[in-house]
């Protein structure tokens, strides 16, 4: 990787100094990400800041029942925490389905917010790509695109978001909370990305100079019934072709709360607010679920390689929402 | 074990290590660290290499720009084809110098301006430091004059020729009219099959220490052949083989991917040559996918015809593989067909396209793996069109003879196999119909297929040496890749001539050793065996003709045949000596004794053998899949395969082989492919994490038997193990699919998108 | 840094990572590279306990840790229970994922005694064979020893259970 200077603040002041005004520098948490673009020389910071020596990795109760979880919670530490499992199982599932046991216990949860994307051409400098090189072109669109994105992609990425755990954060409202020497601001969680548009380098609303300080996550009864359903192409250990972050309450049969969240087929997380607002007050049911996804999956834009996703999303929501209507299947 | 196996260890267990369950020798050391493979290995003075990739799949050099790289602090050079020692071009093959066929390429590294695959070296940065070597690697920056290049398997289809076969490796056949006799069959299938490039992927990626003293070299490599590679590397760069020393006790896997020599292994000891250092280079997983061949992929037609009562009126098995212009091995697509059914009439083709991709090499079960895949599926197809049940079939069509040429077979026990695997397995509660079987969301399917590999036996040198405490030695330069080389020698010799098993200890991995077998072609171990016996014999003999000597021993006037190796000596009933005994009274602190095969004899014998018999290794794979209902997603929940493998030496390590190759087959079956892009011959998954191998999770417990009988013409009757494992696994997925969801996936990985 | 317990002092460029570091500048080879990428877990070490792919850590970070790597399991020349396990049930055959797969099981075990989840973690908390293979997944095995890695553990489990 390209020789960088390191520096490690013991404060948030300090690290968000640090950044302020250098265009080269970047945050450091895990590495599980950023090391392996610098390796692969798809990232080349002048400067790392390591933030892992910054105080936020505790896990706090919110007024009113939420929670707040430091950026620099361990992804692991993340999946073990007991609130977390009883009040939010769609994330603690969502992460257990990422990467590796070795991989949640050094990822962090602002890192892993700030993930890219596992395109072969985004990490292959021989293949023209628009996020690694503006305006270079984007050789996925007519290459091999099996693992690339159906929603919201743009005509120069398709790129897939290849977070877990940003999905179930997209279903939960999460709120981001970030600080650079300007302050402190909070940007929610489905607005924390960007599409591609013309400008897939700009992969978030974070400023070059922002730091992840936290993300919160409001109270919400209904998720204590949320389940997070990957689908691969191996039984563990690999990037989804499909995830589904889900939250359901019925009564009487009809749906009276209801979030969901799409994975592996979006340029970023995908809340799929049109499959909701279907949902949301009618009845809990095969043609209901269907109906609702097809909605959500009908603007889908796909290739040769990745029109399968279409449909194995729509499975997949079904399936997904069946279990938590029905009770089964949790295994 | 089946019933007989457990018999034969209670017999032998009290005196034999042959069969039994014994732990690996080196276990220790693998477990501990201890273990140092060829990229651990540091010299003073020590410079680290990296690799620059062509990014065209044809063209010229047009600039080579090596500034940024060459400011990088600590690089000490960067070798280009304008700065870069000439080597020797590849030797012509040869099958009378078989090392000839060590070449993965033909390529002259860095001696032209010319690409010929979208990866190929085109420079070498050395440093100081990997780091370093690495990042300046990235900073070089080369303009290619791109010319027309052909790197689409798929769109080269149309365009294949016929292979042309030779006597080791026919390439088609016929036997009858197949073409009418499929045509007049009442019932009949007739289907296409695809299968990818897979690459070996060996945990252990390809490494390279190079240290030159003066002309002399030594080379600490990750390899399969050490004889081969000591004879390449004395051809490509002008030094006697007795100057070269390789050093490769322990392979981190192999699979295949580590048999030809490769390109970092060559840049590697040029580069110390350029920069008198000694130069290791450890190629990136990326540059391994680039630089190392893989498994070619393949387009298959298999059309079978049988009367209504099943027996097989036409067996039609053609395929088109690849090789490269640059070199390839043409590989045995339709092999299983030559062997598995007793076909009225067969029709047997093999073509090729000619790419300008990276050659292509052996990886485990080259040609049968994916042959078997084709007709094994299409065995299962026409089961179904049949409604007969797929081992019945099978056994329907079993041979007695070889089917294209009636020739005997040496051994073939496939009936008892199926017969105790159907038993084992619980086959018969199978219900026949497609779906039929349920779990929840999961569907349930059960498939079978047969494994067959051929038996083959190399030359092999050994040397065995005992000393008067009663010490054995035996030194072969075998590899160890993971088959228990060590230790599966140490049983035989122990067994052989008596002692514990503890007295033994195996030297290999290193070419100062007698001249060993290559570990492939499930060869390995029946060739040290042979070699081991003959040494142990030899030694015997001596011992004897030392106790003859003496009036006073028991021994005397005996022959070696009428005693028996037991107990640290020889022994006639309750007269005998012990070795160390022997040593004694005749003054002698050693006894050594060993001996060599020479090619020519070794060509003639093996040819006089392939006269009189075929000989392989087989098995019936047994399996249950479960397919979710919404998703179509596969996870194998449990297998069964039963080998007829001959003689086991090792209990435990024979397991081991086995199921590796199972979960192999898994991978293949359902989640392994190097993905080219087809516009520019470039692989877009050249890493772990999207060539998706069998994790953990993937792998359900694999119950393994055999059924030990040893095969007469074999080295104690063994016939090898390392690839028949894989054979006939991902039919057997593709089968137990088809049964849960009534579809056939004809094209690999069976992946959920095909199961939509 | 305490490598193995023993107080390491090293000076590296801050692009070094933890496992070039213990593998090229300690000479501690028993962390073993695969991919460099973090996708087979060969070189599993742990940090203060906790299991770690030291390719995707560089060597700063780990400033005044404790590194514990294959070398440092073993007590003396008694082996550690599950070594041992590994060369009786066979779980391993080449020997280059070995290391990575024992220092995760070790890491493995702890985590399951402290009731960290998995992906197919069931209410009981026992530490059924689907849980190991789940728990181990990031630990590729090209020889596919798993069967034996898995019994291995599920031996010393059991004898740590009793």
């Amino acid at each position: 990787m390209k020789p960088f200077a390191y520096v490690k603040p013991a404060d948030v002041a300090g690290a968000v100094r640090a950044v302020s005004g250098e265009p080269g520098a970047k945050f450091l948490g895990g590495g599980t990400n950023l090391v392996d673009l610098m390796r692969e020389g798809v990232e080349r910071p002048d400067t790392v800041v390591d933030v892992t020596g910054l105080p936020l990795d505790t896990i706090d109760e919110l007024p009113g029942g939420g929670l707040r979880i430091g950026a620099l919670v361990r992804n692991g530490t993340l999946t073990a925490d007991e609130r977390v499992r009883a009040r939010y199982p769609v994330l603690s599932q969502a992460l257990l389905a990422g990467a590796s046991a070795q991989l949640r216990n050094m990822a962090t949860v602002g890192g892993n917010l700030l993930q890219r994307t596992r395109c072969p051409y985004f990490y292959d400098h021989a293949a023209a790509c628009n996020k690694r090189e503006p305006g270079g072109g984007c050789d996925a669109l007519g290459g091999l695109n099996r693992s690339h994105a159906v929603l919201g992609v743009s005509g120069s990425c398709i790129a897939a978001h290849p977070s877990d755990m940003c999905v179930a954060l997209a279903a939960l409202d999460a709120v981001i909370e970030v600080e650079s020497v300007r302050g402190t601001r909070r940007i929610p969680m489905t607005g924390f990305h960007r599409l591609p548009g013309d400008t897939p380098e700009i992969e978030t609303e974070l400023a070059p100079d922002e730091l992840v300080t936290a993300v919160e996550l409001p109270s919400a009864p209904f998720a204590a019934r949320s389940r997070y359903r990957k689908v691969r192409d191996r039984a563990s250990y690999a990037f989804a072709l499909v995830s589904v972050a889900a939250a359901l309450e019925v009564r009487d049969g009809a749906v009276t709360a209801v979030r969901l969240a799409l994975g592996g087929v979006g340029a970023k997380p995908w809340r799929a607010h049109e499959a909701e607002r279907i949902l949301l007050g009618g009845p809990a049911g095969e043609e209901s679920f269907t109906r609702a996804a097809e909605a959500e999956l009908a603007g889908a834009d796909v290739r040769p390689g990745n029109a399968f996703k279409v449909h194995l999303a729509r499975a997949t929501v079904v399936a997904t929402l069946r279990e938590l209507n029905t009770g089964e299947g949790t295994a | 074990m089946t019933t007989k196996y457990a018999e034969t260890e209670q017999r032998q267990a009290a005196v034999k290590h042959v069969g039994r369950p014994v732990d690996r020798v080196d276990g220790r050391a693998k477990t501990t660290g201890e273990a140092r493979y060829a990229a651990e290995h540091r010299h003073p003075g020590m410079a680290h290499a990296a690799l620059v990739h062509a990014t065209v799949a044809r063209g010229r050099i047009e600039s080579l720009d090596t500034e940024a790289a060459r400011a990088v602090p600590g690089v000490i050079e960067v070798l280009t084809h304008e700065n870069a020692p000439p080597m020797k071009p590849a030797p012509k093959r040869s099958l009378l110098n078989l090392s000839s066929l060590a070449s993965g390429t033909t390529v002259s590294y860095l001696g032209t301006d010319e690409v010929h695959w979208n990866g190929q070296p085109v420079a070498v940065v050395v440093a100081e430091t990997p780091e370093a070597a690495r990042h300046a690697a990235t900073l070089v920056r080369v303009t290619y004059r791109e010319l027309p290049a052909v790197v689409d398997f798929a769109a080269e289809e149309p365009n294949a020729v016929q292979q042309k076969g030779s006597m080791i490796q026919p390439a088609g056949g016929d036997k009858g009219d197949a073409a009418v006799a499929l045509a007049a069959a009442p019932v009949s299938v007739d289907l296409r099959f695809t299968t990818p490039p897979h690459h070996h992927n060996a945990i252990e990626p390809h490494a390279t220490v190079a240290v030159w003293d003066g002309d002399h070299l030594t080379v600490h490599e990750s390899t399969q052949h050490i004889a081969w590679l000591r004879r390449h590397l004395a051809l490509r760069f002008g030094i006697p083989e007795r100057a070269i020393r390789v050093l490769s006790p322990y392979v981190g896997g192999g699979f295949g991917g580590k048999y030809a020599v490769w390109a970092g292994t060559l840049l590697a000891v040029l580069a110390a040559r350029a920069t008198a250092r000694p130069v290791r280079l450890a190629l990136t997983r990326e540059a391994v996918h680039r630089t190392v061949g893989a498994r070619t992929p393949t387009v298959q037609r298999v059309a079978l015809g049988a009367d209504a009562g099943g027996d097989l009126t036409a067996l039609i098995h053609t395929s088109v593989a690849m090789t490269s212009r640059i070199g390839g091995m043409p590989e045995g697509v339709v092999s299983p067909s030559r062997h598995l059914y007793d076909a009225a009439t067969i029709h047997l083709r093999q073509r090729l396209v000619r790419l300008d991709l990276l050659a292509n090499t052996s990886m485990r079960a080259p040609g049968d793996s994916v042959g078997s895949f084709a007709l094994e599926s299409a065995m299962d197809e026409l089961a179904c069109e049949l409604g007969m049940d797929p081992v019945e079939l099978r056994m329907r069509n079993e041979p007695a003879r070889n089917p294209m040429d009636g020739k005997p077979f040496s051994h073939r026990m496939l009936r008892e196999a199926y017969e105790v695997g159907a038993e084992r397995f619980g086959w018969r509660e199978r219900d026949p119909g497609a779906g039929s079987m349920r779990d929840g969301r999961w569907l349930v399917g059960m498939g079978v297929a047969t494994a067959y590999h051929p038996s083959m036996v190399m030359p092999a040198a050994v040397t065995v040496r005992m000393d008067a405490g009663g010490e054995v030695v035996v030194r072969c330069a075998l590899q160890e890749i993971g088959v228990g080389a060590a230790t599966v020698q140490a049983q035989i010799a122990a067994d052989e001539l008596g002692v514990p098993l503890e007295a033994v200890r195996v030297e290999i991995g290193d070419s100062e050793l007698p001249e060993g077998p290559g570990a492939g072609g499930s060869a390995q171990t029946a060739s040290g065996a042979e070699g081991v016996l003959a040494a142990c014999r030899k030694l015997k003999e001596s011992a004897l003709a030392l106790a003859r000597r003496s009036p006073d021993s028991p021994l005397r006037g005996r022959r070696l045949d009428d005693l028996e190796a037991r107990d640290g000596g020889l022994h006639h009933g309750g007269d005998g000596e012990t070795y160390a005994a022997i040593l004694a009274r005749a003054g002698r602190d050693h006894l050594e004794a060993g001996g060599r095969t020479g090619m020519l004899k070794f060509l003639a014998r093996a040819l006089n053998d392939r006269r009189r018999w075929v000989k392989a290794a087989c098995g019936a794979h047994f399996c249950e899949v479960r397919v979710d209902q919404d998703t179509g997603e596969v996870r194998v929940s449990r297998w069964l395969g039963v080998f007829d493998i001959g003689r086991v030496i090792n209990a435990k390590t024979a397991a081991a082989q086995l199921r590796g190759g199972i979960v192999m087959g898994i991978g293949m079956a359902l989640s392994e492919a190097s993905q080219v892009d087809p516009r520019t011959g470039r692989i877009m998954n050249p890493s772990l994490a999207e060539y998706h191998v069998p994790v953990h999770a993937d792998v359900p417990p694999i119950d393994v038997q055999w059924l030990d009988v040893p095969d007469p013409t074999m080295p104690l009757g063994l016939l090898g193990i390392g690839e028949v494992g894989i054979t006939g696994v991902a039919a057997a997925v593709a089968n137990a699919v088809r049964h849960a969801t009534g579809k056939r996936v004809a094209d690999l990985p069976i992946t959920l998108d095909k199961l939509l | 840094m305490r490598v193995n317990g023993a107080v390491e002092s090293l000076d590296v460029q801050p692009w070094v990572s933890l496992l070039d570091a213990l593998r090229d500048r300690l000479g501690v080879t028993g962390p073993k590279k695969g991919c460099d990428q973090g996708a087979c877990g060969a070189c599993t070490v742990l940090a203060d306990g906790v299991r770690i792919n030291a390719c995707l850590a560089l060597a700063v970070q780990y400033d005044g840790r404790e590194i514990t790597t294959v070398e440092g399991l073993a007590s003396g020349e008694e082996l550690h229970p599950l070594q041992a396990a590994f060369i009786r049930h066979d779980g391993l055959q080449c020997g280059y994922c070995t290391p990575g797969q024992l220092c995760s099981a070790v890491a493995m075990l702890a985590e399951h005694r402290a009731g960290m989840p998995s992906a197919v973690t069931e209410r009981s908390g026992e530490l059924t064979e689907a849980e190991i293979r789940e728990r181990m997944s990031g630990n590729l095995c090209r020889c596919g020893a798993y069967n034996g890695i898995v019994d291995a553990i599920r031996d010393v489990a059991a004898q740590e259970a009793r």
